[in-house]
């Protein structure tokens, strides 16, 4: 009996107790929030003016030396090689008509400090074709070395930095596109449009590598519009070639996933 | 434990990496027709002379065809020849691409033909001059006159190629001509290959027809005509020139079409003012009657599998279309806007029905999707109507006419085409006046 009015007198002690801690709580004015405002967060470069922290800074410094000593090893400036070609000897009609396709596709100059020559007027100033061999085993093997030495330290941060385009270099580079691809018409309304592509990029913008992500959808029965639609993608973006692409951050935008989708346009 | 943590740390930098790659989202482009080069296919120096075939211009008039082929879609824009970098001499090497692309052309065809033992063999090639790489190769044994229909047959597979549909280029289109004033018009059925070519007349014009329409294997074709002013539906047979009565109504059969599998027709049968949709049965003769509604129901027009049937009707005060089963069941309206609706046309595609629609005096060609929705007017003017689907289901042929003046001249009648986008609406060139076209399907499959 007693045990059980000792229990009881326990109970009702925690019980009174709780009440007694936690009601004032309860009676208190609500915490006022302030108002939910939206922010929109978008991706900037090394391009805003915005300081980097002092260790940052040190490390982006070492990589745009390490880019610029890249591009001065593997060919001279564009300028130079558009002053020369009047004084060598033209090495073939054939090339000289390759270099007029590279004018029209190409009429505005990219920037001559980053710009690397393209391989047309490569030929043309060191016409024997081992000289541009050696220089794009050069290339590689610098491309090679320096893919290892970032791997772990430079390219980790510096993604971490400037991950992305600017929204300004994105709209440059679609708006490129969009001049070059032609939509085929016959496509079905209905359907899942997407064609993913991803690129593998040269520094001045051409492409090295392209690839369909869903290739086995190209040889599916009943989706031939598939496989139409993908190649006018590979067309567009090989018209569209060399891609306009930031001058700087290589490592960046090498690796590049192109999605079209003309669903919205065939809607509109 | 170390293995653990290791397998976490490599994949949160895998993910990291993954992240890493830019996605760029292209979601408009140019609608710009196809740049296309079509080199004039070389003529083989070990050709034969045959009579009546001019062998040395063969070449060049079959890529000529091709090209009118290619600008009549919309969706191409052949190349002058004069700026081609290569003489039509390369049928059997790879083109110089980075030339071609000089141009601007995006495609190229080449090709040779060779006439030989009273035979013609053409071969072509298409080639993605961006990719440098050849997407077609094809070749063709015929007789020599038939050479259009291989220019045909070329466009179609390179149609096929570029835009992953059919082609729609190797058919016929069956019409009613006609020709004298308004009011004293004589009508033949008359038919002719897709691009105008060819024109044959069927009949001789003392009697009124009205509505042709292809059978799917294209031997027959079912139409209207006047007997003692009885409207009565009739077959014909194009090849053997026979033709026949359609059943034994005592009343008038109006708009015969055939069933996707050509075995059967529907047609509406009128009795005491009041019409109602039949199906016939062509080799056993035998009727069946399809819808039993006070109105008038007109104009049936089956899915392309066979298992509906659109159709017009007034049962809700206005004519208005409807979907039903093929056995009559399940009436459903389908249109709901303001005007009237009218002959509807089920796409070989089976996604979508064309119909004319008459709203304040004005006629339109439009497109739907079977359930009525997404309803999308294509061309509007004075009067046109009685709209055909192209084999593919991507173009619609039908005919307009002008208003006569007050002296009753100007009043003509033609054949017109549009893409089911809307765009590209063009006439199609006949020896005579026209109305009423049918499209057959592909006569090489």
């Amino acid at each position: 009996m007693s045990r059980g009015l000792l229990f009881s007198i326990l109970f009702h002690a925690f019980v009174i107790s709780m009440t007694v801690l936690t009601l004032p709580f309860m009676l208190r004015d609500p915490v006022d929030l302030p108002p939910i405002v939206s922010v929109e967060f978008i991706q900037i470069t090394d391009k805003t003016n915005i300081p980097f922290a002092p260790k940052a800074r040190e490390i982006l410094e070492k990589v745009k030396k390490e880019d610029k000593r890249v591009v001065s090893e593997q060919a001279p400036p564009a300028d130079k090689a558009k002053e020369k070609p009047d004084r060598i000897p033209m090495p073939e009609d054939k090339k000289e008509i390759k270099k007029i396709v590279k004018k029209k596709q190409n009429p505005e100059e990219i920037k001559p400090q980053i710009r690397q020559a393209s391989e047309f007027e490569k030929k043309e100033l060191f016409d024997p074709d081992q000289i541009a061999a050696l220089i794009d085993k050069a290339k590689e093997e610098q491309a090679e070395t320096q893919k290892k030495s970032n791997k772990l330290t430079q390219s980790s941060v510096k993604d971490s930095f400037a991950r992305g385009l600017s929204l300004s270099e994105e709209d440059a580079l679609r708006a490129q596109i969009f001049g070059c691809w032609s939509v085929p018409l016959g496509l079905p309304y209905d359907e899942k449009l997407l064609v993913r592509i991803k690129l593998k990029l040269k520094q001045d913008g051409t492409i090295l590598k392209s690839e369909i992500l869903d290739h086995e959808r190209m040889n599916t029965p009943g989706q031939s519009f598939y496989r139409v639609l993908a190649e006018s993608a590979l067309r567009a973006v090989r018209i569209c070639q060399p891609l306009k692409v930031p001058p700087t951050g290589y490592e960046r935008w090498k690796d590049l996933q192109l999605n079209f989708d003309p669903t919205e346009m065939l809607k509109g | 434990m170390k293995k653990i943590i290791i397998t976490l740390l490599f994949f949160i930098f895998s993910v990291q990496n993954a992240n890493s790659l830019i996605k760029v989202d292209i979601t408009r482009g140019n609608l710009d027709p196809l740049p296309i080069a079509v080199s004039p296919l070389h003529v083989d120096e070990k050709s034969e002379d045959l009579k009546g075939l001019k062998e040395k211009k063969l070449g060049e008039e079959i890529s000529k065809i091709i090209e009118r082929n290619f600008k009549s879609t919309g969706l191409f824009n052949p190349l002058k020849k004069d700026a081609f970098v290569q003489k039509p001499d390369i049928a059997h090497i790879k083109p110089r691409f980075e030339d071609w692309r000089l141009i601007k052309a995006q495609a190229l065809v080449t090709g040779k033909i060779l006439v030989k033992d009273k035979k013609l063999k053409v071969e072509f090639r298409l080639w993605d001059l961006t990719a440098a790489k050849e997407m077609v190769a094809l070749s063709f044994t015929t007789t020599p006159t038939n050479w259009r229909r291989v220019a045909h047959i070329i466009s179609d597979k390179i149609y096929e190629r570029l835009t992953g549909e059919t082609g729609y280029f190797d058919t016929r289109i069956i019409y009613v001509s006609e020709t004298g004033p308004k009011d004293q018009r004589i009508k033949k059925l008359a038919i002719m290959d897709q691009d105008g070519n060819g024109t044959k007349y069927l009949t001789l014009g003392n009697e009124l027809v009205l509505t042709p329409r292809f059978n799917p294997t294209n031997q027959l074709v079912t139409y209207m005509s006047y007997f003692k002013n009885m409207p009565r539906v009739y077959l014909l047979d194009i090849e053997t020139g026979i033709q026949e009565v359609v059943g034994n109504f005592p009343g008038m059969t109006f708009a015969p079409r055939f069933s996707p599998d050509g075995k059967k027709v529907i047609m509406s049968f009128a009795k005491d003012g009041n019409s109602d949709i039949y199906s016939m049965d062509i080799e056993t003769r035998k009727v069946e009657r399809i819808t039993e509604h006070s109105s008038i129901d007109t104009s049936p027009s089956y899915s392309p599998d066979g298992k509906y049937i659109a159709f017009n009707s007034d049962r809700s005060g206005l004519q208005q279309i409807y979907v039903m089963r093929s056995d009559g069941t399940q009436v459903k309206r389908i249109t709901f806007g303001k005007g009237l609706y009218g002959t509807p046309v089920w796409s070989p595609r089976g996604d979508l029905i064309a119909f004319t629609k008459v709203r304040k005096g004005r006629f339109y060609i439009g497109v739907m999707r079977s359930d009525g929705t997404g309803e999308r007017l294509l061309t509007e003017n004075y009067y046109q109507e009685a709209p055909s689907w192209s084999p593919n289901g991507r173009v619609l042929i039908f005919y307009r006419e002008t208003k006569s003046d007050s002296k009753g001249k100007g009043f003509s009648a033609k054949l017109w085409s549009i893409d089911i986008t809307g765009y590209n609406e063009r006439m199609i060139k006949t020896e005579t006046d026209a109305s009423d076209p049918s499209w057959s399907s592909l006569l090489s499959k």
